[in-house]
């Protein structure tokens, strides 16, 4: 090879890279045999708790995955395979991806999806910046209800941006009527909600999506997908942008990632969305298939002035997530959503027994819950682990006077035998706290 | 093919769910429920398998296919990987974990792993610390770009401009503008290198930094660039490196010794984790000592007892770029990558990279146009030109390969190569396999003067023929349902 290119070495190659040019220092360790680095990293495994009885939420759970989900996208022709730039070899990709944006919008009850963002958190924070393009207003009502992670990421990401922006509490745990609507004004571009919210409560949005939109400003919901079994979809209450974190669809919890953020719009909005969006046509000989469409949106094209950066987003978790919603399908859903919400409910009766512990009331909930201790959320939990659960959220972690407040997650996965376990081990921790207070 | 929703069929399942061992519960108010279904299709196990699997055959990938596609870095990517992000310490590790009230405890080998992951990354491209937690490559941008802008706010500049060259990924600029700044763009010299004088021309008071990518997208390194980076230092401007692509570099240079100040890399391509048809990513940022307070925050900190955990406690920091740590199962797919080849295996990548593209663009060049020619790096780029003028263009020559098996090379990009065709072998590819490209390649050349509606027709043999992009975007149709209730007729 070298002969035919005309050199007599490799590092003739290279003379671009100049002798000054030369790494300080290249001091890494020896290759390794695959069986050492599985080894290896088998070891990292074993130091981590992934075996505890998980009741922590927070917008990420943990629901089970049937074999066949990882099975399709553990194919090398899915798994191998980038961006489907050339249509004619990435119809898999392609129609797969369709099929996806096709789900979440018969979830959602939206006019069109794209083909997924990074994950619910920048989804949402890319649905805000769209609705700032939009309506070329500045200003941002956010709900409180919204996820705390979620909010301190979009105020990272705006604050070198001229965005104003109003938190509102929540009241009785569902979103505050009288002070949002006293917060919408002309300069609001988007009023953000979040259902269930962090606190695991539900709320029916429409009054206030009807006010926002009297204003002319754009509603964002961020939604949980496995709710949307049972739920009013988003696009029944009149909002616009709907976002969400799909790791619930079939991905694994994989300590924050990759996951799937997910993005469907009113039909008037398409144009305006970020990322990939694939679209149906046919090929020269009348076909259907399908491409990747609205490029002009993007930065490969448009450069500075795009809708996003983004380029790559999550196509294959987008396509386990298809899989996912192909298996459960309309019957699975909303027997899952019904599970989670049974085994909540039953957790939430058992709780309401135990002494120390009072199960907040405002507002329904779906298979999340906020419960008031009689002392610190934090040592409570941390007790808690020695008896093999992950007992719940603590809020003070994000809300600084919820010390005795933590959220309790219970998916399908949770057991009779599991609750009744957590119940006994509770009130003897907080049997131990008492005594030790 | 039918589509998913058209073999759905009233009462089929292929789910199974555990019977209830609660009592159900009370119903719940109207006002809250869904009335109407989710249209999600009704499908048995078996047939999404067989859908998806029928689906997955109709993808070219790397497993299947020798893939140069230029700018992508389509190596083979081991599988022994993905077995490791599948193990039950990992895949179920709750992210809030280390949230909780002695959490850290739980998720020790999880933080060890990214604590050494960033170690690795930085001793591989010479910076002084890195973040792992962009979720791209292009998330990485905006976070870099974004701590450029932290410093300046810090030491009181009023910068606007963000230099860069013409031969930019398209997700430079993008990223610029979306941290809040203006961008000028400044054009190649002849022989595709950015030249001083076009720097120099732009370089002021104004200008916070300077993006590039060295090789750049033609796959040139510029000689000159540190002097590159003393001229931007010179007004306290910082030099961004893109290093979205590193295998030309590996044990070679390094971004940080070089005088750049920050950078961001994509673990799909150098680290080889799969590109999945388009993502997961990851794509961790770089920083020397003077972007070290605006890191985001979380920071995996290793504790003088050997303990690991996470500090908040950076006053300067951006803040938080995602929700958690990254995109933790790629970056342990890049972090087994990096263990299994060692300082040598990685420095063997870079070699048999460059060696590959060049033996292509040796075996090429009398047929098709090189834009420049020169030694390349671990990519080069032809133009079409000479097939244009009988009107067989790159696109076409693309076609005729798909025929042929092959993924094509990336074409029509950099845009400042007319009729581009930029060709990445990578490293893992055989001499056997470039062969076979480069002779598909000058079969595409020889037909475009013998046949070159021959060319215009392909592919042929692939499940379809060339779709028409522009009734996609016209007649826009991107949800089954939308278009199912057009078809079903008016909505009133």
């Amino acid at each position: 090879m070298l002969s035919v290119i005309g050199v007599t070495d490799i590092s003739d190659l290279f003379k671009d890279i100049q002798p000054h040019h030369a790494p300080r220092s290249f001091d890494l360790p020896d290759g390794k045999s695959e069986f050492e680095v599985v080894e290896y990293l088998r070891g990292l495994a074993k130091k981590n708790a992934a075996d505890l009885t998980l009741f922590v939420g927070g917008g990420y759970y943990d629901h089970y995955i049937p074999a066949v989900v990882p099975a399709m996208t553990s194919r090398g022709e899915f798994l191998t395979a980038y961006t489907p730039y050339q249509p004619e070899c990435s119809q898999g990709t392609l129609q797969a991806l369709y099929e996806y944006q096709s789900n979440i919008c018969a979830l959602t009850g939206m006019d069109a999806s794209n083909a997924s963002l990074y994950d619910g958190g920048t989804a949402l924070y890319e649905a805000m910046m769209m609705a700032i393009r939009t309506t070329g207003r500045d200003r941002i009502v956010m709900d409180g209800g919204v996820s705390p992670i979620f909010r301190k990421m979009i105020r990272s990401y705006t604050d070198n941006l001229n965005i104003q922006f109003v938190e509102v509490e929540p009241s009785h745990g569902q979103s505050d009527r009288k002070r949002i609507s006293r917060a919408l004004d002309k300069n609001t571009a988007a009023m953000i909600l979040q259902n269930p919210n962090f606190f695991g409560a539900i709320d029916d949005h429409s009054d206030i999506v009807q006010e926002a939109h009297e204003a002319g400003v754009l509603v964002i919901q961020s939604v949980y997908p496995i709710a949307l079994g049972m739920l009013k979809p988003p696009g029944e209450i009149g909002v616009d942008i709907v976002t969400g974190e799909g790791q619930s669809l079939g991905l694994p919890l994989s300590f924050g990632g990759p996951y799937l953020g997910f993005m469907a719009v009113r039909k008037k909005l398409i144009r305006k969305m970020p990322g990939r969006i694939v679209g149906e046509t046919v090929d020269t000989r009348g076909r259907r298939c399908f491409v990747n469409t609205l490029q002009a949106r993007e930065q490969h094209i448009r450069r500075e002035k795009a809708t996003s950066n983004i380029c790559t987003n999550v196509a294959l978790c987008a396509v386990q997530a298809t899989v996912y919603m192909s298996l459960l399908g309309r019957k699975g859903l909303q027997e899952l959503a019904q599970l989670n919400l049974d085994k909540a409910e039953y957790m939430k009766g058992q709780l309401e027994s135990v002494e120390g512990v009072e199960v907040k009331q405002g507002s329904p909930t779906f298979n999340e819950f906020t419960v008031a201790l009689s002392v610190d959320a934090v040592e409570v939990i941390s007790r808690m682990i020695d008896h093999g659960f992950a007992a719940g959220f603590p809020l003070s972690r994000y809300y600084p006077g919820m010390k005795n407040y933590m959220t309790i997650a219970v998916t399908e996965k949770r057991t009779k035998d599991e609750i009744d376990g957590y119940i006994h081990a509770l009130k003897m921790v907080l049997a131990e706290l008492k005594v030790s207070v | 093919m039918d589509l998913i929703f058209e073999k759905s069929r009233s009462g089929r399942k292929g789910y199974s769910l555990p019977g209830t061992d609660v009592p159900q519960s009370s119903e719940m108010d109207q006002r809250y429920r869904r009335t109407v279904e989710a249209p999600l299709p009704e499908i048995t196990e078996l047939d999404v398998v067989r859908h998806f699997t029928q689906l997955s055959r109709r993808n070219f990938s790397v497993d299947g296919n020798i893939y140069p596609l230029g700018s992508c870095t389509m190596k083979y990517n081991p599988r022994f990987t993905e077995m490791l992000a599948g193990l039950a310490g990992f895949a179920q590790l709750h992210p809030l974990l280390p949230q909780l009230g002695k959490g850290y405890e739980l998720v020790q080998g999880a933080l060890q792993l990214l604590y050494e992951m960033e170690s690795l990354l930085c001793e591989i491209t010479g910076f002084s610390a890195m973040t792992l937690q962009p979720l791209a490559g292009a998330h990485g941008e905006l976070t870099g770009v974004m701590m450029m802008a932290a410093y300046h706010k810090a030491r009181g500049h009023q910068k606007r401009f963000i230099i860069v060259p013409d031969s930019a990924h398209g997700t430079n600029p993008a990223s610029a503008v979306i941290a809040g700044y203006e961008t000028v763009m400044v054009p190649s010299a002849s022989q595709g290198i950015l030249d001083m004088k076009a720097i120099k021309a732009v370089l002021n008071d104004q200008v916070a930094g300077l993006m590039l990518t060295c090789p750049n997208t033609v796959g040139i390194f510029n000689s000159d660039i540190d002097k590159i980076a003393k001229m931007v230092h010179e007004v306290d401007g910082l030099m961004y490196y893109d290093g979205a692509n590193l295998n030309a570099i590996l044990g070679k240079c390094r971004p940080g010794d070089l005088g750049f100040d920050v950078m961001h890399m994509n673990l799909h391509k150098t680290f080889s984790t799969p590109h999945g048809g388009g993502g997961p990513g990851s794509g961790p940022v770089g920083v020397s000592e003077k972007l070290l307070p605006f890191l985001p925050i979380s920071r995996v900190v290793k504790e003088a007892n050997g303990q690991y955990r996470l500090n908040y406690d950076y006053p300067d920091s951006i803040g938080y770029m995602a929700s958690f740590y990254g995109n933790f199962g790629v970056l342990l797919k890049a972090f087994a990558y990096i263990l299994l080849l060692g300082r040598q295996g990685l420095a063997d990548v870079s070699d048999h990279a460059v060696l590959n593209a060049n033996y292509v663009m040796a075996r090429l060049k009398k047929h098709f146009h090189l834009a420049y020619d020169r030694i390349c790096m671990h990519e080069c780029v032809f133009s079409a030109v000479k097939q244009a003028a009988h009107g067989v263009h790159a696109v076409d020559i693309a076609k005729f390969l798909i025929d042929q098996g092959i993924h094509p090379m990336t074409i029509y990009f950099p845009l400042i190569v007319r009729e581009a065709m930029m060709i990445e072998p990578t490293e893992t590819e055989s001499k056997e396999s470039l062969d076979r490209f480069i002779d598909a390649m000058i079969q595409a050349s020889d037909l475009s003067l013998s046949h070159p509606d021959v060319l215009k027709e392909c592919p042929q043999i692939m499940p379809i023929t060339r779709p028409d992009e522009v009734k996609a975007a016209r007649d826009l149709n991107v949800n089954f349902f939308a278009a199912e209730q057009r078809a079903a007729g008016p909505v009133a």
